[in-house]
């Protein structure tokens, strides 16, 4: 619990009166004081400010472009070549061995790529970009935040700063004048909302943070609601729902995997692990990431082994994420099953104190996104 | 009223124990989501796990604070476990216990030792 790091806008979190806990490394505020459920609702229904910092910004930057994307599809199964510039795509590093070592965003700006990372792998994937791209200038952002606001009010609060906000698509990149800071901005997030990430400069970052408060749609949001709003939009937390046991293929992330890198395509294969990777893509895997919903009102966490029959038998797969959605009002959970049991529907049981209760497999997400295409 | 080192309070009237959790409890665990309560009848030892609560962030349990049979318990609760966050010392009470033995009691805190064990 030592040398815990802290992100720009610890005094503000402590100001807000959020509960600090340990995470990633980092003391980072898992609820304020209007609780995780209701942070949650809020976001849902008007807008969250998250604390992101503690997460990776890095920079890739090279000779031109060309350069920059063509060596980093060497690390990655995403199509980065065709990224425009000002669009950003999810990605991740996979494993010689097919699995996922984290899962990032990447963005063109001009002719670099920005790159954000999980705050836990940050130093791991640094490294590996370090050694793996030699030639190219990787440069790790640690001076600057990173600011989430997501929700359908998230819009409206930006675009009455600067209204260029209002004219970015889902998964565009632009830089933004907020309060007379220069911001990266992208329109993503991690909620299954429509919202924005902001990066900038660490010592603007609690002006802006207070600025976007200051509104009465804003309320901050921890850790425990991000949680759950990623959980109900059927998003993977790296370490949990994905990680290097889990190939792209069985952790049911196809749809992240452009034509031109699979069999057939333009730059099918040359990241590591492809493989593998291909041949799951062509013939699957024998494991998957699936929706589970308990029938009952108990959350089933992660961990929960899962079961076909009521008694007896073999677990047949686990829980990787779950707990309770507030916008469902009930339990919801993803967890990885034999592929011949990921049909949605398939009726299997977790175990939960000693006892097997119903669960269903169900197709993901919980709650739509609501992203503005 | 008394209170144990889990964060039960304990009320007595004649041999029958109401039990629910305190105000510090429920501000630490968070929004309450689901609560799983012993039927009515049950037997149970004390500091047998008998009541599961679970939060947005996790799960807890409940021990019997004494020796006897559940004679009551709060269906509200289960049906709608807000109430424990919103009232967790006075209609969220969780349940009723007939005891046998009654000399557990003395063993517990006080309000004002409760109030220091808990800084």
């Amino acid at each position: 619990m030592t040398d815990l790091q802290t992100t720009p806008l610890f005094a503000l979190h402590h100001r807000l009166g959020a509960k600090m806990v340990p995470f990633a490394g980092y003391d980072m505020p898992v609820q304020y004081p209007l609780g995780v459920l209701k942070e949650h609702l809020h976001t849902r229904a008007q807008a969250g400010l998250f604390d992101v910092s503690h997460m990776g910004q890095v920079t890739v930057s090279g000779d031109s472009w060309q350069s920059v994307a063509t060596a980093f599809e060497r690390l990655v199964p995403q199509d980065i070549l065709g990224l425009a510039d000002g669009r950003q795509r999810y990605a991740f590093f996979t494993t010689d061995t097919g699995g996922i070592a984290d899962d990032l965003m990447v963005a063109r700006r001009g002719e670099d790529l920005f790159v954000v990372v999980n705050a836990a792998c940050k130093e791991a994937d640094i490294a590996h970009m370090r050694d793996r791209l030699p030639g190219f200038t990787i440069t790790e952002h640690a001076d600057r935040a990173l600011i989430a606001l997501q929700g359908p009010a998230a819009e409206s609060v930006l675009s009455a700063m600067d209204p260029a906000a209002a004219a970015m698509r889902f998964m565009d990149v632009a830089t933004l004048r907020l309060g007379g800071v220069e911001v990266w901005a992208s329109r993503s997030g991690y909620t299954g909302e429509d919202g924005y990430e902001l990066s900038l400069p660490a010592d603007r970052a609690e002006g802006l943070a207070e600025a976007l408060l200051a509104h009465p749609a804003v309320e901050a949001i921890g850790l425990g609601a991000r949680d759950s709003l990623r959980l109900e939009a059927g998003l993977c937390l790296y370490g949990h729902d994905i990680d290097v046991t889990t190939t792209p293929v069985s952790a049911a992330l196809e749809w992240a995997i452009q034509k031109v890198r699979r069999h057939g395509g333009a730059r099918a294969g040359g990241f590591p692990g492809d493989a593998r990777i291909l041949a799951e893509l062509d013939h699957g895997a024998p494991m998957r990431r699936v929706g589970l919903q308990p029938t009952g009102r108990a959350p089933m966490r992660e961990g929960v082994a899962l079961f076909t029959d009521e008694a007896g038998g073999e677990a047949i797969g686990r829980i990787t994420s779950g707990g309770f959605g507030p916008s469902v009002e009930g339990p919801v959970a993803m967890g990885h099953v034999p592929v011949e049991l990921s049909q949605p529907g398939t009726a299997l049981f977790g175990e939960l104190r000693g006892k097997r209760l119903p669960v269903t497999v169900t197709s993901l997400p919980f709650v739509a996104a609501r992203f503005k295409r | 009223m008394k209170y144990t080192e889990e964060h039960e309070w304990l009320l007595v009237e004649g041999d029958v124990v109401t039990v629910g959790i305190t105000a510090h409890a429920a501000e630490q665990l968070g929004d309450v989501v689901f609560v799983d309560l012993p039927e009515v009848g049950t037997t149970v030892s004390k500091d047998d796990e008998i009541v599961v609560i679970e939060s947005v962030k996790a799960a807890s349990d409940i021990l019997a604070p004494l020796d006897g049979e559940i004679v009551e318990i709060n269906e509200t609760i289960v049906d709608n476990p807000a109430m424990v966050n919103d009232d967790p010392e006075g209609e969220a009470w969780f349940f009723k216990i007939r005891t046998t033995d009654l000399k557990p009691m003395d063993d517990y805190m006080t309000e004002a030792e409760y109030k220091e064990f808990i800084g």
